[in-house]
């Protein structure tokens, strides 16, 4: 996994409310036995006609933010089905750090599991960094994850808090299963006692 | 004096989390012994990739149960094959997984094959007081039998294959009580649909639900697992229901449930699953079970539900971040606000998913179209939700109801809840369905989809628009 420590980068608006993984990763993409090559597909039905044509309207189809590696987005983003692609789009496309004043609990984990940062912060900071956004790519925000801070373009700054482990692992890029590995003796142990205990397992 | 820790009321969900601790950090975060394994094709493939480049195995293939349900066709030329070649790559991939790591399987040809989350209490894989995962948000189903059953990543699939454990940190309790009694026509899904409209699909972010109360005491496993299906859809990675005489019953007998003197064992630790006097919830929600109607969705979103009496909401209805995306929803659905629910006309009935598709969901739905017809125009289908329910159907002559009322009846997978195989609405196609997902493009590409429970789906594909069961269901056929 790629560490994360600070970015700074272009951030696209996204105030929609509710951005299920649906949205992120339509089904059709779910096909594939690999994790990489899903950016050209993220928002797909958004972000394409039927025709595969792109529709200039969406944010990420406009030239100022056709680079960007922050997503501000409305409540509640990746709600829906627990598919990791969500994140795997969002990596491949660009996007290291989504901000919002929610999320839902299976996408946010699986964001940590990507390198992908996702910034909780109350309704008025969100409001003020999406304003922010709409400036374009000149307006570029910095989210410094050591730091625990997210500064929009004028300077004006906010905190976030962020659990020390999951803080750890990004930073370090660390692998869960090989930080897990290295307990297996509590592991073993417990399947002894669950073996005396739970025998019908 | 001070309580000591030990002896602190607890909650389910505190009992079974304690249960299955392997190791506590110091700040919190715990590496959770998980006792199931549900896989399924769409979600595994990257995983076992994973275990594979870095040479290793997995580490309690016995507690790992693999089926495809997502991509498999449900017409019942499926022997012959995949045509999809992306969906036969990702189904074959399955199968050589199955068969190299060693983990307990279910092929396509296998009678007990089904969606995931339905054969696992199916086969009494699912049993009370277990850690149940699956790389799939449904997973929540199992909270039925009074298991902590989540869904997670393809990241996690992959380790909990390896390890058999999750890093977790611990969510919040939530209790969920249904009072009262529920009025005829009002079914497990109406109850569910209910309880998201109040609480939002964000309401439960970062809590296990426990739904309790009398209406919870008095529904079968059947309309558990409905509920509890849909806790994810309410922001609730889990929902639970305590164990009881009803789960108990349901569980002795199946293939892989405890027997003998271990049933006996597991029976005694199972009667203690269930909050104690006094445990404490962070967050509180009643509804009485007398005040919800039979329900549907209008919109986008699950939490998108009112009573099939109500009208089309406008966006100045909403507040926030909401208007918006109510506006969104309309135009996309097609509706104009002010229109009476009920004058709803629709295209399609699809009748299945993990959320309705066990052996009661399709009775219920029989016995609404005995002796009717599909209106003109509509078309319907029907997916049982594994080999064993449709067979059992069959036995019953449900079958027969389906075609005879123009149905088509199908072999068993997830099919047109999200339209990963060819089971797809048209683009403006609009759908009475059981499923969980009422999302922009679930059921098809601008697909247009209202959830409902499997008698009022029926009754729609009658009437050709929604109705009210209670209204429906008291005329003659």
């Amino acid at each position: 996994m790629e560490k994360f420590t600070t970015l700074t980068g272009i951030a696209a608006p996204m105030p929609l409310v509710n951005i299920d993984t649906d949205m992120i990763i339509p089904k059709q993409f779910l096909k594939t036995i690999k994790r990489s090559g899903l950016g050209v597909n993220l928002f797909d039905e958004l972000r394409y006609d039927r025709d595969g044509r792109e529709i200039p309207d969406f944010v990420l189809n406009q030239p100022a933010w056709r680079n960007a590696q922050i997503l501000i987005a409305g409540d509640n983003f990746g709600c829906g089905s627990s598919r990791e692609h969500a994140p795997w789009a969002l990596l491949d496309f660009g996007i290291r750090c989504v901000i919002s004043t929610s999320f839902a609990d299976i996408f946010f984990n699986n964001c940590f599991k990507n390198g992908i940062l996702p910034v909780v912060l109350p309704q008025d900071a969100v409001d003020a960094l999406m304003k922010d956004a709409r400036k374009g790519a000149n307006a570029r925000q910095t989210v410094d994850l050591e730091a625990q801070t997210v500064t929009a373009s004028d300077g004006r700054s906010w905190s976030f808090e962020i659990d020390p482990f999951r803080k750890h692992c990004l930073l370090n890029g660390l692998d869960d299963i090989g930080l897990t590995m290295e307990k297996a003796a509590l592991i073993d142990r417990y399947e002894m006692q669950m073996a005396q205990a739970r025998p019908w397992v | 004096m001070t309580i000591p820790a030990a002896a602190a009321p607890r909650t389910l969900y505190d009992k079974i989390w304690d249960a299955h601790v392997v190791d506590r950090q110091e700040d919190g975060t715990c590496l959770l012994y998980i006792d199931r394994h549900l896989v399924h094709e769409v979600t595994s493939p990257q995983a076992f990739e994973g275990l594979r480049m870095a040479g290793r195995k997995v580490r309690a293939p016995e507690r790992t149960i693999a089926v495809p349900d997502h991509n498999v066709p449900t017409t019942w030329d499926r022997e012959k094959g995949i045509d999809n070649e992306e969906s036969r790559i990702q189904v074959e991939a399955l199968d050589r997984n199955a068969r190299e790591f060693g983990v307990v399987y279910y092929p396509v040809n296998d009678i007990r094959q089904g969606i995931v989350h339905i054969v696992g209490p199916e086969q009494g894989w699912t049993l009370p007081g277990m850690t149940v995962v699956c790389g799939d948000s449904h997973t929540a189903t199992h909270g039925a039998f009074g298991a902590l059953a989540h869904g997670i990543g393809t990241s996690e699939v992959e380790h909990v294959l390896a390890t058999q454990t999750l890093i977790q940190k611990k969510s919040r309790n939530m209790k969920v009580e249904i009072t009262g009694r529920l009025a005829p026509g009002v079914t497990a899904k109406d109850v569910v649909l209910a309880i998201i409209a109040r609480t939002g699909t964000a309401g439960g972010t970062g809590h296990v639900i426990e739904y309790c109360g009398e209406v919870i005491r008095n529904l079968s496993m059947e309309g558990r697992m409905t509920i509890c299906n849909m806790a994810i859809e309410g922001g609730a990675r889990a929902g639970l229901i305590a164990p009881d005489e009803t789960t108990f019953a349901y569980v002795k007998g199946r293939p892989h449930a405890p027997k003998g003197a271990q049933w006996e064992a597991a029976l005694a630790w199972w009667k203690t699953l269930r909050s104690d006097e006094g445990a404490h919830f962070d967050k509180v929600v009643t509804l009485r079970g007398e005040d919800i109607a039979p329900t549907v969705t209008w919109g986008t979103s699950p939490e998108d539900a009112l009573p099939i009496t109500a009208r089309v909401p406008a966006p100045e209805d909403f507040t926030g971040g909401k208007v918006e995306a109510a506006r969104r929803s309309l135009d996309y659905m097609g509706l104009t606000p002010g229109t009476p629910l009920t004058d709803i006309a629709i295209d399609a009935v699809f009748i299945g998913s993990c959320t309705n598709g066990r052996i009661e969901d399709l009775r219920a739905a029989a016995d609404v179209l005995r002796g009717r017809r599909l209106a003109e125009g509509v078309r319907g289908m029907v997916v049982p939700g594994s080999g064993l329910v449709r067979a059992q159907a069959e036995e019953e002559g449900l079958d027969r109801i389906f075609k005879d009322a123009g149905f088509e009846w199908r072999l068993a997978g997830c099919s047109m809840c999200l339209g990963m195989n060819p089971d797809q609405l048209a683009p403006g196609e609009r759908c009475a369905a059981t499923s969980n997902r009422n999302f922009e493009g679930r059921q098809g590409y601008r697909g247009r989809t209202h959830l409902m429970s499997p008698a009022m789906a029926a009754a729609a594909g009658v009437a050709g628009r929604l109705v009210d069961i209670r209204e429906f269901a008291a005329q003659p056929a």
